[in-house]
């Protein structure tokens, strides 16, 4: 454990001593090389580049290496996918400004969005796939130090006294807004008034000792610096959490919290310059697929298909998954109430007296 | 061809052209882009986006961060070369290579190890935290990665100068009866200015523009560990460039005034020296 925790911290220092812009490029899986026995219709080889985010490295790596080896069966086309990884908007940007994306697989629909708005992604990108093209969602959970010392269990326990709390800075990370948008989810759906909700995050927010600016930076003063009480963590990332700490840590199921949606497209104007569009379709549309769907839970991604979901349902305990249209007309809405400039999180922090 | 080429080397036009050239890609162009970007908002929303109280905490702990920090590298770096000219002893050429240590490490990781060093389990933290020094997530922390990203500016610029100083006005002013102290402050101190300036505002700069091993270890508190860089990225964040762009640029022009006063009292000190 010490170790992985040791070559996580490199790999978030160097990923992230890049500054402003960090991202990384992998080359994994491609089928082989020489392509003699091609359809005649299909071209002999193919690269994709699906820009994601960085959590789902290891489950991207592991739908492409199945996803190339079924189209290379259906289609004798060889399929070479490289993988992009970095935060989420910043991958955004990177798009926008001229990353030659096929694909994109970011952590919010606002990243999405902010590229179809430049018009490389074609308005109603959202309903070209199945499940408003969200192949799996995730959640935000807690993880707590063993035996759950503070006996934290449900979001107002996130507020009794003593109690330090971890999430990172919701004004630069996906994880960090999610976390806000349950904590006030957790009230206004359960008969609190907006007022009470304010209360509720201002409090919360008091007992954040640290502003992490992204996910893996609150992992490790979680988990390697043994700051805090609870973490308020991505689904799946908590469960690796947990997992490797073998033992010295807990994973706790609130009765509430949000549905986080990543969603999938295709880069309309990308695909079309590089004729890859038959491509990237079979490829986003292969994470649908029974097989694909496994792969999803493998990795702690709630699979979209109810079927595959409920035969996971110890790893997924059923609790209640708001949408964030619960608390918002849509998720640009939300963002801009409760995290952009001027609002309700900048009223939180007042000048120190 | 009589009285043209009256300099030594030839290619004055040619070298300006390229120093011009090679300045305007590198340096002039993108901070040209960054005015033109922040041009795009209008004056209200400039003002809107670069001075509200948050802003103006962050550049004020920015500015004296980097302040402090660029002090104490001063101090430190001077000592360090002082040391480095003037002792011989063994392990010296290690001493020496580490000096540049910070500048090949990714400062992330600086940060995070800085961080991880003084938290309350940390090595030094243990011991640190029961007194009530708090230097993980606090402006201490800030101060301290700063002096770490900082040192090697300090130390190169003024190790050439005391290599190149002569020890013969040193002991010149001891047989003169001049005290140690004296020695060191009429005689050492004057020559070294311009070094410890130019060094200084390197250190200073280079703080003022750090952000890779600041944020492992401020704990990122708007008003209180909250840099300006951060509030860059959280405007980013939004998609909002013009906004992102506006606060560079504040931090460009309060950067460039510094820097060319320094270089102004630079250039004064050293025609007050000789």
């Amino acid at each position: 454990m010490k170790r992985s925790i040791f070559l996580k911290l490199l790999a978030l220092g160097l990923g992230a001593s890049s500054g402003l812009a960090c991202r990384s490029n992998e080359t994994p899986a491609s089928g082989a090389a020489g392509a003699s026995a091609a359809a005649p219709a299909a071209p002999a080889s193919v690269e994709l580049l699906n820009v994601s985010y960085d959590p789902t490295r290891e489950l991207w790596r592991d739908l492409n290496e199945k996803f190339t080896a079924a189209y290379k069966k259906e289609s004798g086309t060889d399929v070479t996918i490289k993988q992009s990884h970095g935060g989420s908007s910043t991958q955004a940007r990177a798009v926008i400004d001229g990353l030659e994306a096929d694909v994109v697989t970011l952590a919010s629909y606002l990243d999405t969005d902010a590229i179809s708005k430049k018009g490389l992604i074609k308005p109603g990108w959202v309903d070209e796939f199945p499940n408003r093209s969200l192949p799996y969602t995730s959640t935000i959970v807690f993880v707590v130090r063993k035996g759950n010392p503070k006996g934290v269990k449900d979001w107002p326990d996130l507020v009794k006294p003593g109690v330090e709390v971890i999430t990172p800075n919701p004004k630069t990370s996906g994880n960090g807004y999610l976390s806000f948008f349950s904590a006030w989810g957790s009230v206004v759906l359960r008969g609190g008034s907006r007022d009470d909700a304010v209360k509720f995050v201002t409090q919360l927010y008091k007992q954040v000792p640290v502003l992490d600016s992204g996910a893996r930076g609150a992992t490790t003063t979680f988990v390697q610096k043994k700051i805090g009480d609870v973490h308020l963590a991505w689904e799946n990332e908590a469960h690796l959490e947990v997992e490797e700490a073998k033992g010295e840590l807990d994973l706790v199921y609130p009765p509430i919290s949000i549905r986080a949606e990543p969603h999938v497209a295709i880069v309309d104007d990308n695909v079309d310059r590089k004729k890859s569009r038959a491509v990237a379709e079979a490829y986003l549309k292969f994470v649908y697929t029974d097989e694909g769907q496994e792969i999803a839970a493998k990795h702690f991604y709630r699979p979209s298909n109810e079927a595959i979901l409920k035969k996971h349902s110890a790893t997924f305990p059923e609790i209640k998954l708001f949408p964030v249209t619960d608390i918002a007309t849509d998720i640009a809405d939300a963002h801009k109430q409760f995290i952009a400039e001027g609002g309700v999180f900048d009223s939180i922090y007042k000048p120190k007296d | 061809m009589p009285s043209v080429n009256r300099r030594v080397l030839p290619g004055f036009s040619l070298s300006l052209g390229y120093t011009v050239f090679y300045l305007s890609v590198l340096v002039l162009l993108p901070i040209l882009a960054c005015f033109v970007r922040a041009g795009t908002l209008s004056f209200d929303e400039f003002w809107g986006a670069v001075w509200t109280a948050r802003t103006r905490a962050a550049y004020t702990l920015t500015f004296g961060a980097s302040l402090a920090s660029a002090i104490i590298n001063s101090v430190l770096g001077g000592l360090i070369a002082w040391v480095l000219v003037r002792y011989q002893f063994p392990g010296k050429r290690l001493v020496d290579s580490l000096v540049d240590l910070p500048l090949a490490l990714p400062t992330a990781v600086g940060g995070l190890v800085y961080a991880s060093l003084y938290v309350k389990n940390g090595w030094l933290g243990r011991f640190l935290v029961p007194l009530g020094i708090d230097v993980a997530y606090s402006r201490l922390g800030i101060i301290a990665v700063l002096v770490f990203v900082g040192l090697p500016f300090v130390v190169r610029t003024i190790q050439p100068v005391l290599e190149d100083f002569d020890k013969e006005a040193e002991e010149a002013a001891s047989s003169l009866g001049a005290t140690r102290w004296q020695t060191f402050h009429s005689v050492i101190l004057p020559t070294l200015y311009p070094a410890l300036i130019t060094g200084f505002a390197l250190a200073f700069a280079r703080s003022i523009g750090e952000y890779g091993s600041v944020v492992f270890i401020s704990g990122n508190m708007p008003f209180k560990t909250e840099i300006a860089p951060i509030l860059i990225v959280a405007r980013l964040e939004e998609f909002a460039y013009g906004e992102a762009t506006a606060i560079a640029v504040v931090l460009l022009i309060i950067s460039f005034s510094m820097l060319l006063f320094i270089n102004l009292l630079e250039s004064w000190t050293r025609r007050h020296a000789s």
